[in-house]
Parts: structure tokens; sequence; C-alpha cells
């Protein structure tokens, strides 16, 4: 592992849970979230869509402000005050991260855009050089375009193959089965910690072991987790770690890749431009120490100070009773779902977490988004960007109500009400 | 702004959601094309049967939200028996009326039946339901070989 470049690498260790054990006063933590005063048509906001995008609690907004109101300018080159202001923001925020993966170290901490780029960086660097002619990666079933599509073009350009473990009706992944396709011939496992359209909780610690006994690498993604449950990257054993910020109260345009120091190391860079070198000349150059090897070009500073912001929100509610009452509203939303008539949830695995996926009899997902949208109610319709998985359960579509730490029962029961005018308006 | 559902929602599109007329398979079309709205799923397969220029039958068959469904139902019904120049000329007015509302220039009175999807241009992310057969339609028409997207 290559030393470290600054003394702001140095890991910030996630503190202990301020909460543990005690239970989230859920309307104090609302008011943290300016959004939730909007009234959509004049109803109540009731915003159950944090699985696409989470809302932002005042902490971060603040802390983006500030970042541009006080700290800003480039960050690793200039000798001035504020750049050093400014790459200290950055790279605290980066130790920030570091702590709440559990990561070995900040330096194996790369900002991304998101996820989805994240993905594609470890399917060019790491896939583009390692997989061969004959060689397989192996996905499952339940996985979203974005941990789909970077493999299907890098297997095309190296002549390998993608291959799908299969999931139950009930939205489980078959781990038996996946464990049966992995060969001598597969390189690396693809696999979703949270499923972003069933909810499933998949075992990462089992299919990491699986993997590893056949000297085949993990990338798990981890988008629909890192807002849920805790992670901790050395106990799940994966060789990737892919997040995104917006989706865990942080903002868009900023994301994670956690590796292995050793790992990352040895692969190239992802991008050429700036900030990835250490030297250029137009015969040769050299590139940076990881993680700034991957990280070409001005980077999305407040991005990164938010999505710091943000896990500084998330350990001060603590993650047990965050659990808690995620749990709470969850199970609360799946007893009152199964009471509605006509109401089919989709995806009923035991290990679940903050998303209700649904289907009405005769009323496409579609027409429910728009009657509960005018009362208020924000959910999703459609294929969830996981169109392979909907085939899977021969559906084109799910309605999808999705939970955050600002989610309450009373927003279950108003689904609920909603789902009654929605019978009525398209009787 | 808050516009009542009951503006999207009518009677007719619903009645025609849940029964969509000319609904199967077109033995002996001669022109026929497939629509796709990448952003729910919507699907449908047209058939047209021309006869000397003329729709002599017309028929879908899909699977989407009451908007779409309504919407290619209403539209085979209107057409039937249409020359294809008036087919294309419909497909203008009700594209209009769908993304334009009372700007685009077409009074949905004008339209028969069809002015129930008059409602539709008020809600923005619905106007790809609508808009998805009558674009299947011109494709089939103009014998587009690539499936049609809204997107």
């Amino acid at each position: 592992m290559t030393a470290v470049q600054t003394s702001a690498l140095a890991l910030n260790p996630r503190p202990a849970d301020a909460g543990d054990g005690a239970h989230l006063d859920v309307e104090r933590v609302r008011q943290e979230f300016p959004i939730l005063a909007e009234r959509p048509y004049g109803k109540p906001l009731v915003y159950l869509d944090s699985a696409a995008t989470s809302q932002k609690p005042q902490a971060v907004i603040d802390a983006m402000s500030a970042f541009y109101s006080r700290d800003n300018a480039n960050v690793h080159r200039g000798v001035h005050y504020l750049s050093e202001r400014a790459t200290e923001a950055y790279e605290a925020a980066r130790a920030k991260v570091g702590g709440f993966l559990n990561a070995a170290h900040a330096s194996e901490i790369v900002f991304t855009r998101g996820t989805t780029e994240a993905i594609n960086l470890v399917a060019q660097t790491y896939a583009g050089t390692h997989l061969g002619e004959g060689d397989e990666v192996l996905i499952t079933a339940m996985e979203h375009h974005s941990n789909i599509v970077p493999w299907q073009m890098v297997c095309e350009q190296r002549g390998a193959r993608l291959r799908v473990a299969p999931i139950s009706d009930a939205g489980e992944l078959l781990v038996d089965e996946l464990e049966e396709l992995i060969g001598p011939s597969t390189k690396l496992v693809a696999v979703t910690h949270v499923s972003n359209v069933l909810g499933t909780i998949n075992p990462i610690r089992r299919i990491t072991d699986i993997a590893h006994a056949r000297g085949a690498h993990v990338l798990v993604d981890g988008a629909q987790a890192a807002p849920h449950l805790d992670i901790d990257v050395q106990a799940l054993g994966c060789d990737f770690y892919a997040l995104s910020g917006h989706k865990m109260y942080g903002p868009t345009g900023i994301g994670v890749l956690w590796g292995p120091g050793e790992l990352l190391e040895e692969m190239p860079p992802y991008q050429g431009g700036g900030d990835m070198i250490a030297s250029v000349s137009f015969e040769r150059t050299v590139y940076n120490k990881v993680p700034y090897k991957f990280e070409a070009g001005t980077a999305n500073l407040a991005g990164a100070v938010g999505l710091g912001a943000a896990i500084d929100f998330l350990d001060r509610l603590g993650h047990e009773a965050l659990a808690a009452h995620e749990h709470d509203v969850l199970t609360y939303g799946i007893r009152a779902l199964s009471e509605v008539p006509g109401l089919r949830l989709i995806g009923t695995a035991p290990a679940k977490a903050s998303v209700l996926s649904f289907l009405l009899d005769g009323v496409h997902p579609h027409d429910i988004g728009t009657v509960l949208d005018r009362h208020g109610v924000a959910i999703r319709a459609g294929h969830h960007c996981a169109q392979p998985l909907l085939a899977r359960l021969g559906l084109a579509a799910t309605a999808r109500a999705s939970l955050a730490c600002y989610s309450t029962r009373h927003d279950i029961d108003v689904l609920v009400a909603g789902l009654d005018t929605v019978k009525e308006a398209l009787r | 702004m808050n516009v009542d559902l009951g503006d999207l929602y009518q009677e007719v599109i619903i009645d025609h959601g849940r029964h969509p007329r000319n609904f199967g398979e077109l033995a002996g079309a001669t022109h026929t094309a497939e629509g796709f709205n990448p952003l729910c799923g919507d699907q449908l397969t047209l058939y047209v049967k021309l006869a000397d220029g003329h729709i002599a039958a017309i028929a879908f068959q899909g699977a989407g939200c009451a908007i779409s469904q309504a919407s290619a139902s209403l539209m085979t019904t209107a057409l039937k028996g249409k020359h294809e120049e008036e087919a294309l000329a419909l497909f203008g007015r009700v594209h209009a009326m769908l993304t334009e509302g009372p700007n685009g220039g077409v009074r949905p009175a004008e339209l028969g039946k069809l002015a129930v999807l008059s409602g539709v241009w008020e809600f923005p992310m619905r106007v790809k339901c609508a808009t998805l057969a009558w674009h299947t339609l011109r494709s089939a028409l103009e014998a587009t070989a690539e499936p049609v997207s809204t997107e």
C-alpha cells in the first residue's frame, strides 16, 4: 500500500451511536427536513420515494452552502489559504466516508459521481484488464440496470460472458444456485446489497466467502443499503463497495467506490486528466497515488462536503435507533398494505429493508402514481431501472413506496387511504 | 395548479382502458409496428390493414396504464374506414392537443370521442402514455423499421 499523501487522510473513526438503543424521535427528525413542509396541490407532502432519492436535512444544505460561502477554491494545488481550507474540507469528507464504511484507510475511498460511475470504473479498469476470452462475470436477477449494463459492455469488449444467478418468486437470491454458477472462469461477482425493487437484503458475507474460495472478486452495489444498514466493508469481506450520496441524505452527483488499497493500486486509471497525475510530459505520464489516480478533473467538492455532513447526520441519528424506527414503519406498512383488498406485495423476503413494491388488481401502477400524487403522496411507478427483474417476475411495472428516517406510520395510513381513492377514480 | 383527476380519468377513458376495443392480433394486416414507453414499460403492437389507401381494419395488442390503453382503443375506433392521409392528419391534430393543450390550435370538440383525451395535457408526466399509440400508428403507416419509443 502506498503511503498517504496528507495527514488529512488519517481515518476518521465513526463515533459510537449517539442514540444507541435509543428511540428515534421522528417528529424532531422531520423538523430537520425543510422540504417536508411542502404542500403539493395543497396537501401535506407524504414522501414515499426515498429509494429514488432521499430528501436532505438542513445540516447537509447548510454544509454545502457554507463551503461555497467560505471555503470554495480548487483543491490539491493552490498554495493559498482558501485552497488549503477547501482541500481540508474535501479530505475530511473522505475520512468520514472511510469511517462510515469501516475502511482500513481513507485513501481507499474514491469519490465518483455516484454508484453508477463507481461500477463503471471497476468494470472498465479492473474487469477491463482482468477479463479474458471466455471468462465470466456473475450478477443476479435482481440487479439495477447500473449493475448490469457496465458488465455487459465490458464482457462484450473482452469476449467474456455475463451470467445471472436466479431468485425465488418471493425475491430471495438463490445462493446455492449462485454457488453452482461460480466456476474457474468466474472473475467477478457483482451483487446488490439491498434490492431497489424488492427491498431484499442479500447475504453478502456468505457470497464473498463462496466467491473468494473460488478466486473470484466481489463488487457490492450499496446504493440502497447505505441509507439503512450499518456497513462494514471489512466484515462483509467484499472487494469493491459502491454507493451514492443522494440516496443517503447527501447531494446528487457524488458517490463512492471503496476498494482495498492494494487492489486499487494495481488497477489502471479510469479517466485521464488533471489531479490524477504525478507528472506529465508528452512522452510519459506518471499517475498519482490512489485514490487520486481515479479522480481526474476537479471533483464535486461541495458534493463531497455535503456527503460528509450526511454521514454526520446519520451518526447523530444512531444506527440502532434508525434501524429500529425504519423496521417499525416497514413492518407496519407490510401489515397495512396486506390488508388492502386486491393488493399484492412484490418482494416478501424475510430479510428486507425499507421498500414496499406492490400491485393493485386491475389498476396499472402508473395510474396509481398519478392519483396518489394528487393526494400529496409521492411514490414511484414503473420498472425501477430493473427491467430484467420485472421480466423474471412476469411484470412490466410495480408501484413502489420506499421509506427513510423521516417516514412515519401516518405516511402509511395516508398511502392506504389514497389507495381507496385510486380504486374509486379508476373503478 | 390543482387539476381535477376527473379531467384525466374521464368515464370514457376508464371504460376503454378496462375494455379496450379492437384488441387482439389482426390477421391479414398489411402494416404493423411496435411501440414502447421505456419510462413506464407500456408496450403495444399495432396492426393495420390498408385497402386502396383506406384503413379497412385496425387492431392492437399490448399492456399499459389506463391512459395508454384507452388512447389506443379510442384511436382504433376513430380510424376505421379513414384514408391513410386522413389518419396521419388526425395524428397531427391529436398530437397537438395532447402536447400543447389549448395552445395547439385544436378544438377538442372537433375530434369527436377523442376529445376525452384533452385533459391529459394537464398531466405532463402522462402525455407520453397517450401519444404512444399515435406514434406507433405513424410508424406503421410510414413503415419505419425501428420500434417506436416515446423517449
